[in-house]
């Protein structure tokens, strides 16, 4: 284990750790407040899975609908969210997100227009109005390359490949972080007078995800593991349309784009089934036949108006999940376990035009022209709507000097989020934490001291997997957290088997405790592994204990044993995880933030 | 405004692994295949062309028209009486297209591979003397960038070759339809697209346009662009079948002048 | 199926790297990056591949597969013969941290030099307009993932030594986003040309042939610039005439700028 003496240690005003979009849209915030701002991330710059991120980025400009305002975009999110959502961060995020979209026009950002030459906007499910500013299907690839392009030119300081594997604190509460650059192995810590947590989501601890290897929970177990409070952990958002065949690409996503253009499911018997599955007391808001909906598809396609309503596909996302999983399940899914998804019936050269990744990607993954067949989807673990608590204004986690913003934290989305909201979530939350932790870090004078025992405890536990002469395979436990996860936490659970679940935790973690890395320091997955693991295991235990206690179904949490929402015991309530003083996991729950009246009677007096 | 100096300097690049020297490679597939082809047709062209427009005349006194027909590589034929008898009248002419052809975006591509091998193929290594290397930077390569002048001046034959073309049509007062025409109005079609699918002329006319619905002159401008984009697509194409057909024109027509073959023709 | 039989580079910047074996059962749909897992999780747990979306997304899992580059995330083993081995290697333009990674830090430090989105001080963004067909260009070069095969395989940064850096396809891509951006209003001919080394480009179209998301770097970035850049320095013509007509070249400060004009919003005729 190398000693200490020569710990490399950057010093900065504010530390923002994850490099997405909300990491990048909080460090821009924070230096424009005139802070000294560094960013650590675990990839490349600009490789965060923000990218990923395909439909657009959802904000009430009002520029396809003129009727669309802020307080439509508030409930439907509250509507989406099921109730569960902090009305605060659902009005902050509907009034702030055009002001953000445009910002980054302004940063030099290129959306598709409109006819009249404005940002042009496509409908998503369970947004009311035509609202998703887009590029194509690549927004999240146009919106990371614009935020990096703002912060190289505002010269903030970026860490790349840096791995931070623990916070160090201090009785004002945290003061910075310790980790590794991945390139070398070699130990490097960072004292902050501040720091966001930008680090996403949790979907690694599944096996069949859209995530790629970096969403392994790490900011809300670092977080967790400095005192701070994780609520609605249980809501994992499945995405209804990942991909499903050949296998080395399950579960990569199909972006809910492809609906919002007119894309149709159908199972294997040629079903539209979608019909079937619409909530009674949304079934108003969609069409009412196959012809409306073509109606309203060929509307969209040649920008006019029209009395149509939105095709069935178009329902919010837990739905369409749920809906495909019980075709699948009942013995109608196509032959590799999906349905199939059509948009071929559109002119080809509409579809290469509007979703050119989207062709990209069958043609040259799976052989398949969508232009000419039907995609073959199910759904993929996509989105964590739980994870930090944070202040609504802030992002402040519960513990001093730590902040949140993005997908880590929670309390936009509730127990679902909507398509397109989580773009405009990192941004309008991702500047507010920036913001906020640069204001904090201008109220401390000194930077502050990093507790050598901390220093010492974190650069033992890295080197811990190297020095221990035999133990388990890190690749080996991750496989079988995720195998289990799938099968024992996924869209339907039972109490039995989240029991089970967090009885097979308790094991994997005693197993993990002796995991064993081969090979040196430099640019080791194996190693690396081990921490990612690590944290994988804390979110997935969260997870589980809370999905657990959630006896109802609510949006993404779906239980067999409890299938309706129980709003007499559940409705208002956030499960809550801590860590206790003996180092286990508690879970309990807390009721929502009161709402405004103003808010109440947007929501129509329902809740 | 953003803190960048306009003209800060760029970092030097750190060494990589690559493999060097003449054709070090990892590549397994035939790479040297298409230059290798490509090589031999332009060098044959090229090399024809050039003795035809320039030595054939003065040496073996082998005529460039017959009978209506002027071959493309003497048009616009000038031919003043003071010119002694062995300059080529081909000489006022040829350097245009020579010109134009040589400092051609796609010919540079071809012949910087196959007769410089800067690079020889794609992560394919290159010779040693290589190293010094400044290309478009410094003379005589950064000539390359006059290719708009020759492309203005690349028009004057152009147009000359298509009034030959008519002009062979009608021949000692009767209308003819021969193949030597055919073949004239081939080459010219060929010419003008290739000339067309210019790069510089797609510059020119569209490209250099940072607004194209700011307007009515610049959205003319846009629809001109893209036509000469979809042309400029093939514009490899264009300039592989205007090269062979200049080429065999200039063949076709010394064949007849020295009374290899006759020109088939409907005479009326 | 049968096994797949790859030949991985393994070794770092100390060392003079070897070629270690491994059998790989196929699935169908296997792209290269699959088989690395396998490898990383049956074979070697150390094996250091750079990888993220695994959707050719985010342009992270570059390398160099019998010789040529690819992502090896679209890399599919069905487009190999089986029979034989297939060989993988890191980037070769860039200096080697462990088996298939490089150190790309190089890249990021030539985009810091290019002068960025430089919008009118003194147009209101609320009378920003343009149309579609304006940022099409645009929207092509921002497709770039930023994977930087066209870095690897352009043959100026792969086999030369220039007495002037060159700032390579990538960044030409870039700069040809922000110079054709309907509203950008800074002039980076003069850059591209000096600091940039455009003129080393000798557009023998690697970099298009290696592109992924099959931007056709050359033509439509690459040349557009250096005929602007022409425009600027090479065109006594061009010059002549601006001397004449006593204007500037059309680049930076221009005439037109796509906003609102005044009310009603300009349009020629009815729109059809």
């Amino acid at each position: 284990m190398p000693d200490l003496t020569n710990l490399e240690t950057h010093a900065h005003d504010v530390l923002v750790i994850g490099a997405g979009g909300a990491g990048l849209r909080a460090a821009i915030e924070a230096k424009a407040f005139g802070a000294d701002v560094g960013l650590v991330c675990k990839s490349l710059l600009g490789k965060a899975h923000t990218v990923m991120a395909e439909g657009g980025v959802a904000a009430a400009l009002g520029h396809v609908a003129p009727e669309d305002t802020w307080q439509v975009h508030f409930r439907d999110t509250m509507v989406g969210g099921k109730y569960l959502g902090n009305p605060r961060m659902a009005e902050l995020h509907a009034k702030e997100a055009p002001d953000r979209v445009r910002e980054l026009e302004a940063w030099g950002a290129v959306f598709d227009r409109t006819p009249d030459g404005r940002i042009l906007q496509r409908p998503f499910g369970g947004h009311s109005y035509s609202r998703l500013a887009h590029v194509g299907d690549r927004t999240g690839l146009e919106m990371i390359r614009t935020l990096q392009d703002r912060a190289v030119a505002l010269g903030i300081q970026v860490y790349m490949e840096c791995t931070i594997t623990q916070l160090i604190s201090g009785a004002d509460g945290v003061r910075g972080g310790f980790g590794y650059w991945r390139t070398t192995g070699r130990p490097v810590a960072f004292a902050a007078k501040a720091i966001v947590l930008a680090t996403g989501g949790t979907g690694r601890a599944y096996e069949v995800t859209s995530n790629s290897w970096e969403y392994s929970g790490d900011g809300q177990a670092l977080a967790y593991e400095a005192g701070a409070e994780l609520i609605d952990m249980e809501f994992v958002q499945f995405h209804p349309t990942g991909m499903v065949w050949p296998p080395g690409v399950r579960g990569l996503l199909v972006t809910e784009a492809v609906r919002g253009e007119g894309g149709i499911l159908r199972n294997a018997k040629g079903e539209r089934f979608m019909w079937k599955y619409l909530p009674d007391e949304r079934r108003a808001e969609y069409a009412e036949t196959d012809e409306e909906a073509a109606r309203w598809v060929t509307a969209l396609s040649q920008g006019h108006e029209t009395d149509a309503r939105r095709p069935p596909e178009l329902s919010t996302r837990d739905n369409v999940a749920r809906a495909i999983y019980t075709e699948v399940k009942e013995g109608r899914g196509t032959q590799h376990g999906g349905v199939f998804l059509d948009i071929s019936y559109l002119p080809a050269e509409t579809v290469r035009r509007k979703l050119p990744s989207m062709y990209e990607q069958f043609k040259e993954l799976a052989d398949v022209d969508i232009t000419r067949g039907p995609m073959e989807v199910g759904p993929t673990t996509h989105y964590a709507m739980g994870g930090i608590r944070v202040g609504a204004e802030t992002g402040a986690t519960t513990v001093p000097g730590l902040f949140a913003a993005g997908e880590v934290a929670a309390g936009l989305h509730g127990a679902n989020r909507l398509g397109g909201n989580s773009l405009s979530d990192l941004l309008v939350f991702g500047a507010r934490a920036g913001a906020a932790a640069a204001r904090q870090a201008s109220s401390k004078d000194a930077q502050p001291y990093l507790d050598p025992v901390q220093l010492q405890g974190a650069n033992g536990a890295l080197a811990a997997p190297l020095e221990r002469p035999e133990g388990e395979d890190p690749y080996a436990i991750q496989r079988d957290l995720q195998e289990m996860m799938q099968r024992l936490v996924g869209i339907f659970r039972v109490e039995a088997d989240l029991d089970e679940a967090i009885r097979q935790l308790a094991e994997l973690r005693r197993r993990w405790q002796v995991v064993k890395a081969t090979g040196g320091r430099a640019y080791n997955p194996g190693w690396n592994l081990v921490f990612e693991l690590g944290n994988s295991l804390t979110v997935s235990e969260a997870i589980a204990r809370s999905a657990r206690q959630r006896t109802e179904s609510r949006g993404a949490h779906s239980r067999l044993d409890y299938p309706a929402s129980d709003d007499a015991t559940w409705n208002g309530l956030n499960s809550v995880v801590t860590r206790a003083a003996d180092g286990t996991m508690s879970v309990s729950a807390t009721p929502l933030p009161q709402m405004s009246d103003e808010l109440r009677s947007l929501l129509g007096g329902e809740h | 405004m953003t803190g960048i100096p306009a003209s800060l300097g760029l970092p030097r690049k750190p060494p990589g692994t690559a493999r060097q020297g003449l054709g070090a490679t990892g590549r397994l597939d035939d790479w040297a295949l298409a230059p290798a082809v490509q090589a031999i047709l332009f060098t044959v062209c090229a090399t024809y062309l050039f003795v035809s427009g320039i030595l054939f005349t003065p040496l073996l006194g082998t005529p460039y028209e017959v009978d209506g027909y002027l071959s493309p590589l003497f048009s616009p034929l000038f031919r003043p009486d003071w010119l002694p008898t062995w300059i080529s009248p081909g000489l006022f002419i040829l350097w245009v297209p020579l010109g134009f052809r040589a400092t051609c975006y796609y010919y540079r591509k071809a012949y910087y591979r196959f007769y410089f091998a800067d690079p020889p193929g794609c992560a394919v290594g290159e010779p040693s003397l290589h190293k010094r290397y400044a290309m478009e930077t410094r003379f005589p390569f950064i000539l390359q960038n006059l290719h708009r002048l020759f492309l203005y001046l690349a028009f004057i034959p152009l147009f000359f070759l298509w009034i030959d073309a008519g002009v062979s049509v009608v021949h000692d007062g009767q209308v003819r339809l021969g193949l030597g025409g055919a073949i004239l109005f081939v080459n010219a079609f060929l010419l003008t697209g290739y000339s067309l699918s210019c790069h510089s002329l797609r510059h020119i006319v569209g490209g250099q346009l940072d607004c194209f619905s700011c307007s009515r002159r610049t959205r003319v401008r846009y629809t001109l662009w893209q036509r000469l984009t979809s042309l400029n697509l093939h514009h490899m194409a264009w300039a592989w079948a205007s090269l062979i057909v200049v080429t065999l024109a200039d063949v076709y027509i010394r064949l007849l002048a020295i009374g290899a073959i006759a020109d088939p023709a409907i005479r009326f | 199926m049968p096994d797949a039989h790859l030949r991985v580079f393994r070794g770092d910047s100390s060392t003079e790297g070897r070629f270690e074996e491994f059998d790989v059962p196929v699935e169908e749909g296997m792209v290269v990056l699959d088989a690395l897992h396998w490898i990383q999780g049956h074979a070697a747990p150390d094996l250091a591949v750079r990888w993220n979306c695994k959707a050719a997304k985010c342009g992270s899992c570059s390398a160099e597969v019998d010789g040529r580059p690819h992502l090896m995330c679209k890399t599919r083993l069905s487009d190999f013969d089986l029979e034989q081995t297939i060989t993988v290697e890191p980037m070769r333009a860039f200096p080697l941290i462990r088996d298939l990674v490089t150190d790309v830090s190089w890249n990021y430090e030539v985009n810091k030099t290019i002068q960025p989105f430089t919008p009118p001080t003194d147009v209101p963004q609320e009378d920003w307009r343009w149309q579609q067909e304006d940022i099409e260009r645009v929207q092509e070069y921002r497709k770039c993932i930023e994977c930087f095969l066209c870095q690897d395989v352009c043959h100026v940064l792969r086999n030369h030594e220039t007495e002037r850096p060159f700032m390579g396809p990538r960044y030409l891509v870039r700069a040809a986003g922000l110079e054709m951006h309907p509203i950008d209003q800074a002039d980076r001919r003069e850059y591209l040309k000096d600091s940039g080394g455009i003129g080393f480009c000798n557009i023998t179209k690697c970099c298009t042939e290696v592109c992924p998301e099959h931007i056709k770097i050359t033509d439509n970035a690459i040349i557009p610039l250096k005929e602007r850049v022409a425009d600027a320095y090479y065109d006594p013509i061009g010059w002549a005439w601006r001397k004449l007509r006593g204007g500037d070249a059309e680049s930076g400060a221009r005439a037109e700028l796509p906003v609102l004009q005044g009310n009603p919003p300009q349009t020629d005729e009815a729109p059809d």
